[in-house]
């Protein structure tokens, strides 16, 4: 009994093991790929316009509501202990800037353009057309991963600020229509506390998070194995281990961040 | 020429192919047949590289691609072959000329306005026309088929690999890919390798048979010898007999961790 409980755990430990050193070879050969070979343009426009235009409309609308359910929660608290509605745009828009437009922009995109990056690759690795890649004299890591890594490093910090922009207006309607709040009052208490630094903490953090949503996307696309179910779970996995770290690493990057002086 | 020395692959604690030892001679179809997991097809994808063995090489015309590290002498070493894929493998987001000239961008330097007619003329060598703009989608599985081995040609390989070409096929269209397969023998003077399970097809376009089982070659020579032959493994394959040799081996394998069903097997 002990014994098999051990050996699940020594198996499941061992199985991770095995998955992290093959994550960390497609890391490195993604970045060696990366500086000496031929970019894939073409690929990396298509990927872009795929990522870019099937997650904004999403990202978008997500960060409107935050910015509404921000706004509805600081007017109702302030109201409560001061008796008026204070400083609603500068929590709003702190809030999305620094914290909220960037993680939720991030695992919005996971959701969206990861898993269907996730399922695509999956399918080609299914179906052997990642082996046809290399027969036909290319690098599936330099065709398929980088043009995806390129684009969502690209597309991902100006989804975020067309969040944050998005979740700020929210926050202005609410202010607006349920607390009464003049538009020149709201966007002072933005401008007066904002300063580019604080934009500069949410939008570097972005970079982190489009990398890993990229990396576990296309990692998990790749490894898929056993058909269709397999494309399932590789689906499944890469957007919970993509959420996941993007919680995770967004406690670590603030504090690096906060460490640098960059808050 | 390809020339095997002691092959031996393993994945993890599996071990698949036991100590190949074969020679392919320049301008020969060599068909490969034998059951499934007998590893076949990981021989065919060590030959171009996708797995390197664990033991023993592979060389192609004196190039042995585990040894390379150099890309220009990888593209170099790919460049000589095609590969036609079991299910095709073609790509579904190109259309069939871009998934036919895919290979150039990479494998030559021929100028992309040139793409269109080679795409043209790699279709007409496989017997279709007016294809170019369909996506695999839209095609029928023969048509698909049809299209993967232009693409293995596109390139003008000297050697072409077939994983099982014939697979999931009519009777009448497998026989059509094997006059394919016989035509682009005669026309561009390939040397081919052809894995399947398909013994008429085995006969057709061989120059000679090997029979793989559990990873080692067990009887190698031409389609008369195997008619012949009095090896009970080949017999029982080529005759597809449920008892012999291969059946007593298996029921052995599935014995140990289910008795109870192979005993209801052998009922």
């Amino acid at each position: 009994m002990i014994e098999a409980i051990f050996g699940s755990f020594g198996r499941v430990l061992l199985g991770a093991a095995e998955e992290t050193g093959h994550f960390a070879f497609l890391v490195r050969s993604t970045h060696s790929w990366l500086v000496r070979a031929r970019i894939e343009w073409r690929q990396t426009l298509v990927q872009m316009g795929r990522i870019g235009v099937e997650s904004m409309p999403v990202a978008v609308m997500t960060a409107f509501f935050t910015g509404m359910v921000l706004a509805l929660q600081t007017g109702a608290t302030s109201k409560h202990f001061f008796n008026t509605p204070l400083f609603l745009g500068t929590v709003v828009s702190f809030a999305l800037v620094m914290e909220l437009g960037p993680v939720m922009t991030g695992i919005v995109v996971a959701g969206r353009a990861g898993a269907a990056i996730a399922a695509e690759l999956g399918t080609m690795k299914v179906t052997e057309q990642i082996d046809a890649l290399y027969t036909l004299g290319t690098d599936p890591v330099r065709y398929l991963v980088i043009p995806r890594l390129l684009a969502f490093l690209m597309v991902l910090p100006l989804l975020t600020v067309a969040s944050d922009f998005s979740g700020i207006l929210g926050g202005y309607f609410v202010a607006k229509v349920k607390y009464g709040v003049p538009a020149t009052v709201y966007w002072h208490d933005i401008v007066d506390q904002m300063e580019i630094r604080h934009f500069v903490h949410g939008f570097l953090k972005t970079f982190v998070f489009a990398w890993v949503v990229a990396m576990i996307a296309c990692f998990k696309g790749v490894t898929t194995r056993g058909g269709a179910e397999g494309v399932g779970k590789s689906t499944t996995a890469a957007v919970v281990l993509s959420m996941t770290l993007i919680l995770t690493l967004d406690y670590f990057a603030t504090a690096l961040l906060n460490a640098l002086g960059i808050t | 020429m390809i020339e095997a020395k002691g092959v031996i692959k393993r994945f993890g604690p599996r071990t698949i192919l036991r100590g190949i030892d074969m020679e392919i001679a320049d301008g020969e179809t060599l068909v490969i047949i034998g059951g499934s997991g007998c590893g076949k097809s990981t021989f065919l994808k060590a030959v171009i590289g996708l797995h390197a063995p664990t033991e023993g090489y592979i060389k192609v015309d004196g190039l042995d691609i585990s040894k390379m590290t150099d890309e220009h002498d990888i593209a170099d070493y790919r460049r000589r072959f095609g590969y036609l894929f079991q299910e095709g493998a073609l790509f579904d987001s190109m259309t069939v000329a871009d998934n036919i000239t895919f290979g150039l961008r990479y494998l030559t330097d021929i100028p992309e306005s040139k793409y269109r007619g080679i795409a043209t003329e790699c279709l007409g060598l496989v017997g279709l026309k007016d294809v170019e703009d369909f996506k695999p989608s839209e095609l029928s599985g023969g048509m698909k088929k049809r299209v993967a081995l232009a693409r293995a040609i596109a390139a003008k390989p000297a050697y072409i690999l077939y994983d099982e070409p014939t697979t999931g096929l009519d009777p009448i269209m497998s026989d059509v890919i094997n006059d394919l397969i016989l035509d682009l023998q005669k026309q561009l003077k390939i040397t081919s390798i052809v894995v399947t399970h398909d013994m008429k097809s085995a006969y057709k376009v061989a120059s000679r048979i090997a029979m793989f089982h559990e990873g080692i070659v067990q009887e190698i020579g031409t389609p008369e010898h195997f008619k012949t032959t009095k090896n009970p493994y080949v017999r029982q394959f080529v005759d597809g007999l449920s008892v012999g040799p291969i059946k007593m081996k298996l029921r052995e394998f599935d014995a140990d961790p289910a008795p109870a069903h192979a005993g209801k097997a052998q009922a």
